[in-house]
């Protein structure tokens, strides 16, 4: 028993990202998430949330785990772990994934990059160290699983994005590979800054156009100085992150995705490629498919909210007087001017339009199912 | 018209037996930005250290305790329409409710504004 205390508050001991003093040096509040001090505002929430919306904000995600996974075999042995057709994922594209556990439920849900000969994977922070150990007692001890943990992530995330890491001038390392403002959406690839390698991807997680840069932990501060130093760039912390997310209809792990709720529930369908949904053989395969081909009894929906009182996770949904749902995340929506969520709710009252109450501290507030994203996409498709 | 300010963060103005309670500057610039404000009814009881309004600002829903024990006879009607004023204007027009003043001795210990800003700069 001793030994277990002494392990647990080992563990609980948080750890400093490596942009921490810069975080500090720019007059953030620091908070704990993940198991990381970092900046969860600046200036405020409205304003970085408005200010990404409207020019480019610099994110630090440094806490996320980036993975890399090689070998001869790499391809079978992650489609034995994610639902993913690897076939239909070129070198430089990227895609939407899920780490499902044998019941279905999610254990995870991660970005995986066709990285040429090796797949590079995005994953969580607060699960990424479940998810090293599930994939390395799923992956054959031929393939290579390494965490990059000397790398930095930072995401920089607005319209005005693609301008601003175009000025950087950061250069393809492999030929005929497009710059950085001509990739498109869910493109990725290796570059190279003034001699530092980074790993740019043409997607985040704020529903608008952006970046995600994997750098040397060494050489973040020298990067996001230079991103902050263009006057489109505001650094940006976690809570208008989360702000965002939610009016991008951008689920979030832990919150509206667990393992208590399915990906079909959840409405992460696409998370599992055609092929696999047809051919299974993938943990979970037999809950999906019952699900895809019977539909679920509950579904996730977007709510707007009369009124200006926020309902947070865990509030409860009614339909008249009859329980049937809670709010999974929510919150006040600085760009539409009142309150949204997220929730799961039987399938029977989950239509766009369909009237709800949902509960907070005994206040009914009249909701409605609305389509998510709340504020449209303004991803770059390459068609403008 | 003496104001009094207590650990969580509320100033309390006295004039005879009716008290205004607000949450500090220091207080709101912990909360960030205040999109709501829920107010105690007029005539009802609050207790003093019981809950009797709650914040919502963008990032999470916050308590605020009745410095004093009285009866709500007041409630700041603005900040339904422009909750922000406790943002702008947290310790004048940003006011959340007035009370009559049940014990008056329950203002003893209360800190003043020399030492509650001296409790801020211990934060």
């Amino acid at each position: 028993m001793l030994s277990d205390d002494n392990d647990s508050e080992f563990e609980a001991e948080t750890a400093t990202l490596p942009l921490d003093g810069w975080h500090r040096g720019k007059g953030a509040r620091m908070v704990e998430f993940a198991g990381y001090w970092m900046p969860v505002q600046y200036e405020g929430i409205v304003a970085e949330h408005l200010w990404t919306r409207a020019h480019a904000g610099l994110f630090d995600v440094s806490h996320m785990g980036q993975l890399e996974v090689s070998g001869e075999a790499a391809e079978a042995a992650l489609e034995a772990v994610l639902p993913i057709d690897l076939s239909t994922l070129k070198p430089g594209r990227q895609r939407y994934s899920l780490l499902l556990d044998e019941s279905g439920g999610v254990l995870d849900d991660l970005m995986v990059t066709n990285a040429a000969h090796r797949f590079y994977l995005v994953v969580n922070g607060a699960t990424k160290w479940d998810d090293i150990a599930h994939l390395r007692e799923h992956l054959p001890d031929e393939i290579t699983l390494t965490h990059l943990e000397d790398d930095a992530l930072l995401a920089l995330q607005g319209p005005e994005a693609a301008r601003a890491l175009a000025r950087l001038g950061l250069d393809p390392v492999n030929d005929g590979w497009p710059r950085v403002e001509e990739m498109v959406f869910m493109q990725a690839g290796p570059f190279s800054w003034n001699g530092v390698p980074l790993r740019v991807s043409r997607s985040g997680y704020t529903g608008e156009d952006g970046y995600e840069i994997s750098v040397p932990a060494a050489r973040v501060e020298t990067l996001a100085e230079a991103l902050c130093a263009q006057p489109e760039v505001q650094p940006i912390g976690l809570g208008a992150r989360d702000s965002l997310r939610l009016e991008a209809g951008l689920p979030l792990y832990g919150h509206d995705l667990s393992r208590e709720i399915s990906p079909i529930e959840a409405g992460l369908t696409f998370g599992i490629n055609k092929r696999r949904r047809g051919e299974g053989g993938f943990a979970g395969a037999d809950r999906i498919q019952r699900e895809l081909a019977e539909g679920t009894a509950r579904k996730s929906v977007g709510l707007t909210l009369e009124g200006r009182l926020p309902a947070r996770e865990g509030a409860e949904v009614y339909a008249g007087d009859a329980k049937v749902g809670r709010v999974t995340s929510g919150g006040f929506s600085p760009t539409l001017g009142h309150p949204i969520a997220m929730a799961i709710v039987d399938s029977a009252h989950s239509a766009e339009g369909t009237p709800l109450v949902v509960d907070v501290r005994g206040k009914r507030l009249s909701a409605a199912v609305a389509p998510m994203p709340f504020v449209p996409h303004n991803y770059f498709r390459g068609d403008r | 018209m003496p104001r009094y300010f207590t650990d969580e963060h509320e100033w309390i103005d006295v004039e005879g037996d009716t008290a205004t309670v607000g949450i500090t500057d220091y207080a709101q610039g912990q909360l960030g930005d205040i999109v709501f404000v829920e107010l105690p009814r007029v005539g009802s009881e609050v207790a003093r250290g019981k809950d009797a309004a709650v914040v919502e600002s963008v990032k999470a829903a916050s308590d605020v305790y009745a410095p004093i024990t009285g009866e709500v006879t007041e409630a700041n009607g603005a900040l339904e329409d422009d909750p922000a004023l406790v943002n702008s204007s947290p310790e004048d027009q940003g006011w959340f409710f007035k009370l009559t003043i049940a014990n008056k001795s329950e203002l003893d210990g209360l800190m003043d504004a020399a030492a509650y800003k001296s409790f801020c700069d211990s934060l």
